[in-house]
């Protein structure tokens, strides 16, 4: 009986093969990637989300550009900027009485009429300031701080990882001391260095200089997969064909070690707005008057008895971007992972076991 | 082997020389220790600034200042090392000597916690693979990964200081509590052993109605103001060890390995009762050494006694056992402490503490009172870090024991008829470690970092207070050697890792092929 019972699941496992086989014929790499990405459903509901909070944030407030006094403004949906200092609201006209408290309304009939935002939907700072300008200005910080270091790692890393692995020897050498240079010393010590002596030249500036030290991981990786990939049939016959190092390096072995390059930039982003966060809540990173998530958080956690909201939304969004951001790179490790199997809808196991039967039949 | 550990050593001397010029130079040329004096308008303002710079040497360019600094550092050769003065003139390494242990015991107990329950959660999660608790777990792994810790650190604060030692004072559990907590580990136990819906739903209800009625008897016997063991729970949780130990270890069939972890779970009952005014005495160091090795003596002979065949498995199995029981022994001793401790001005019925490493006026009480008041300053930042910390070690050890279960050795294991505890135990999870020692041996040095944060929130006054200080008052001397410190804690670590890895998987020959 039992050896009966493992047959029939031999053949079913042939035929659920082949059922996943069909779907990917005729198509390309890129394609079936972005399939299984595709069908991956919390890197989906990930990228919609991450897109629109992009969205959102970016275009709450005023853009000025051009000179401080007669700036050309493109206008936000959100009515206060960050610098902006409203009235504070208190007494009556809050819910028990308390200092710039939180407007929003999203549940109805549990307090409050409606869904509405109300005039500070997430309150205000100690002198007024509207917390829900102060919130998307220092959401703006933080995700631009996260993509230049994630640009600037993932050039720096593919680049000096792709030289060392490709060409070897005394090049190899030399840049992986460099790496052992760095990469002894951890992250948050370099970036708190770093981030006291120049976090007052902007957030722009300090990603850039965080992003010169966080690739050496991303450049071991490539390296290692470099090393392997230079030995495979197909590098030696596009040699023997006559291409260049450069050829071969963009055109045959970057392509094959893209995988791995895209899926650990994405988790080195995660790393990179927690690190923000971290650096400028200990004071090391964007400084008063510009505004981030973390030293949002810095600056008001003791008001979190009392004001808990100026605590909670800044927390919030960095939660928020994180965790989409680790489940993206989840979804892409799992896309360019050739081993992985896609789990059978019930449907589809249905349709196995029909074919099973229909072959016993005959 | 040994030259290759030489030739890593003398890696390590280049690689600490080269990243220490790099951050002296990035430091020194960014700073200006000057630039307060400079704008401050005391009249001696023009002496203040010549004092400062000869004290620092300023008149140097940075790299002849770093060599300056490397010939004292480099005297560790000659037997004394001179890491230079911190601003306030105290020896760096005395300062740094001062700031290790309360920095070790910070990051020991957090990442052991991690450790045990990350692997074991992990494993789990493998052995249940695309189970609602697998799911589960990975969505919590990854909420881990993206919370930042001092925003943890500040909700635990909120909800497990504050309102906790509020609710400390009354200890009574009020009934939607206990029906929520209930729930809670309906489900998680049911997630975990899953089967049949019939089964689940029983295991569901068996939990919810055992945890209803512990919960409810804690609270009804006031259990957490006056928390205390006492012998028969220590039996009961004997046993429970036992059986648990003893299941994981060589299976329950193993009729010789049960006997002998439930003799230990007798003779742990018994020795609660001598242990007690050992444990008491002026020298309670002493007695928790004589308890253990009384145990380990015990637990050895009781294998002996009852295995013929297979002794080691056996007594491996015994002397965890009785290890277990002793670390309960303890327990129940320092919650005997729990009264003193609650009931004194200085902690006034607020237990667990928020920020600090110790009561510090607390110097003329008992032994077990101080290890009390350690224990509970230790919670919050413990929990913190534990709390970041082990999400990796959940995906870690999840991935690689998915990866080792499809290894043709376990089908192997399988196919010849082994129990599935014997492939799981035996040959799934002792595979699995290995890549996860070295992982966790790796990380020290970046766990010792990212303390910083952690004790900043708790105002801890360890290596991370130090490295704070140092960048806040430009004390390049006393940054260099925190760096140094952390720099060669990680080449170190690497190091260990390479050689455990070689150690555990004889296939990985270190130092071969170069």
């Amino acid at each position: 009986m039992a050896r009966k019972r493992k047959t029939v699941e031999i053949v079913n496992d042939a035929n659920e093969n082949a059922i996943l086989n069909k779907e990917t014929e005729g198509l390309s790499q890129g394609q079936i990637v972005l399939r299984r990405f595709v069908r991956h459903r919390a890197a989906m509901i990930s990228v919609v989300v991450l897109f629109t909070l992009i969205t959102v944030v970016y275009t709450s407030l005023d853009w000025r550009i051009g000179d401080k006094d007669d700036p050309f403004i493109i206008p936000g949906w959100w009515k206060y900027g960050f610098e902006d200092m409203p009235d504070l609201r208190y007494g009556d006209d809050c819910v028990g009485g308390s200092l710039g408290c939180p407007s929003i309304d999203m549940v109805p009939f549990l307090d409050g009429d409606g869904t509405s935002l109300g005039p500070h939907p997430f309150g205000q700072d100690d002198i007024g300031r509207d917390y829900l300008a102060l919130v998307m200005r220092g959401a703006q910080r933080s995700l631009l701080v996260m993509f230049i270091i994630g640009a600037i790692a993932a050039t720096l890393g593919t680049v000096i990882g792709s030289i060392a692995g490709y060409y070897r020897g005394w090049v190899d050498a030399i840049l992986m001391r460099l790496v052992d240079f760095i990469i002894t010393v951890p992250v948050i010590i370099i970036g708190s260095v770093i981030g006291f002596h120049f976090g007052n030249k902007g957030a722009a500036f300090l990603a850039l200089l965080l992003g010169l030290f966080v690739w050496t991981g991303l450049s071991r990786l490539v390296r290692g997969e470099f090393l392997t990939l230079r030995e495979r049939e197909f590098v030696d016959a596009s040699r023997v064909a006559g291409a260049s190092n450069r050829r071969i390096i963009f055109k045959h072995i970057l392509p094959n070690a893209v995988g791995v390059i895209i899926v650990s930039v994405t988790l080195l982003m995660s790393g990179a707005i927690l690190l923000e966060t971290a650096l400028s809540y200990l004071g090391f990173g964007v400084t008063s008057p510009d505004v981030s998530l973390g030293l949002l958080i810095s600056t008001y956690q003791d008001a979190f008895t009392t004001r808990p909201w100026l605590f909670w939304y800044p927390g919030l969004f960095i939660i928020v971007i994180a965790l989409c951001i680790n489940f993206i790179g989840d979804g892409l490790r799992d896309a360019f992972d050739p081993r992985q199997r896609r789990r059978l809808s019930r449907k589809e196991k249905a349709t196995a076991r029909a074919m099973r039967n229909r072959s016993e039949v005959a | 082997m040994f030259a290759y550990i030489l030739r890593r050593l003398g890696a390590l001397v280049v690689i600490l020389f080269g990243s220490s010029f790099l951050l002296y130079n990035l430091s020194a040329i960014s700073t200006d220790p000057l630039g307060e004096l400079r704008l401050s308008d005391a009249p001696n303002k023009d002496q203040l600034i010549l004092n400062l710079t000869r004290e620092l040497r300023l008149d140097l360019p940075p790299p002849l200042r770093y060599f300056i600094w490397l010939r004292g550092v480099l005297g560790i050769f000659a037997g004394r090392a001179d890491f230079g003065l911190t601003r306030e003139q105290e020896p760096v390494l005395e300062a740094i000597m001062g700031a290790i242990p309360t920095t070790i015991r910070l990051v020991a107990v957090a990442t052991l916690v991690a450790i045990v329950l990350g692997i074991a959660l992990g494993i789990t999660s493998a052995l249940r693979q695309y189970s609602r608790f697998d799911y589960g777990m990975t969505f919590f792994a990854f909420l881990l990964f993206s919370l930042p810790i001092f925003w943890v650190a500040v909700l635990l604060k909120q909800y497990l200081a504050i309102d906790f030692n509020d609710f400390l004072v009354s200890a009574k559990i009020s009934p939607p509590w206990i029906i929520g907590f209930s729930i809670v580990a309906g489900f998680f136990w049911a997630a975990i052993i899953s089967g049949s819906r019939r089964q689940v739903v029983l295991i569901f209800s068996g939990v919810f109605v055992a945890n209803s009625i512990f919960l409810s008897a804690i609270s009804a016997t006031e259990w957490l103001s006056y928390p205390r063991l006492g012998p028969i729970a220590i039996l009961v949780i004997g046993v429970g060890i036992a059986v648990g130990v003893t299941y994981l270890s060589v299976g329950l069939s193993d009729r010789n390995a049960l006997k002998t972890t439930l003799l230990m779970a007798l003779v742990g009952t018994i020795s609660y009762f001598p242990a007690q005014p050992i444990l008491s005495s002026d020298r309670p160091r002493l007695g928790i050494l004589l308890l253990f090795i009384a145990l380990l003596i015990v637990s050895v002979s009781g294998a002996l006694l009852f295995a013929r065949v297979d002794r080691g498995p056996i007594i491996r199995t015994s002397v965890i056992t009785s290890v277990f029981i002793g670390i309960f022994i303890l327990i129940d001793r320092m919650m005997q402490a729990w009264r003193p401790y609650v009931e004194s001005d200085d902690v006034n019925y607020r237990p667990v503490a928020t920020i600090g490493q110790s009561t510090i006026w607390l110097s003329e009480v008992s032994f077990w009172v101080r290890v009390l008041d350690f224990a509970m300053h230790l919670i919050l930042p413990t929990l913190a870090l534990t709390l970041i910390s082990f999400a990796g070690y959940i995906r870690f050890s999840r991935g690689t024991l998915l990866d080792v279960l499809n290894q043709d050795y376990i089908r192997t294991a399988r196919a010849k008829g082994l129990t599935e505890r014997t492939v799981i135990m035996r040959h799934a999870f002792r595979n699995t470690m290995i890549p996860l020692t070295t992982i966790m041996v790796g990380d020290i040095a970046g766990i010792v970092g990212g303390a910083i944060i952690t004790e900043r929130v708790f105002a801890w006054q360890g290596m991370g207070t130090l490295f704070n200080k140092a960048i806040n008052s430009f004390d390049l001397n006393l940054l260099m050697g925190v760096i140094l410190f952390l720099s060669t804690l990680a080449i170190l670590a690497n190091l260990v890792a390479d050689l455990l890895y070689s150690v555990l998987d004889p296939r990985i020959r270190v130092g071969a092929g170069k």
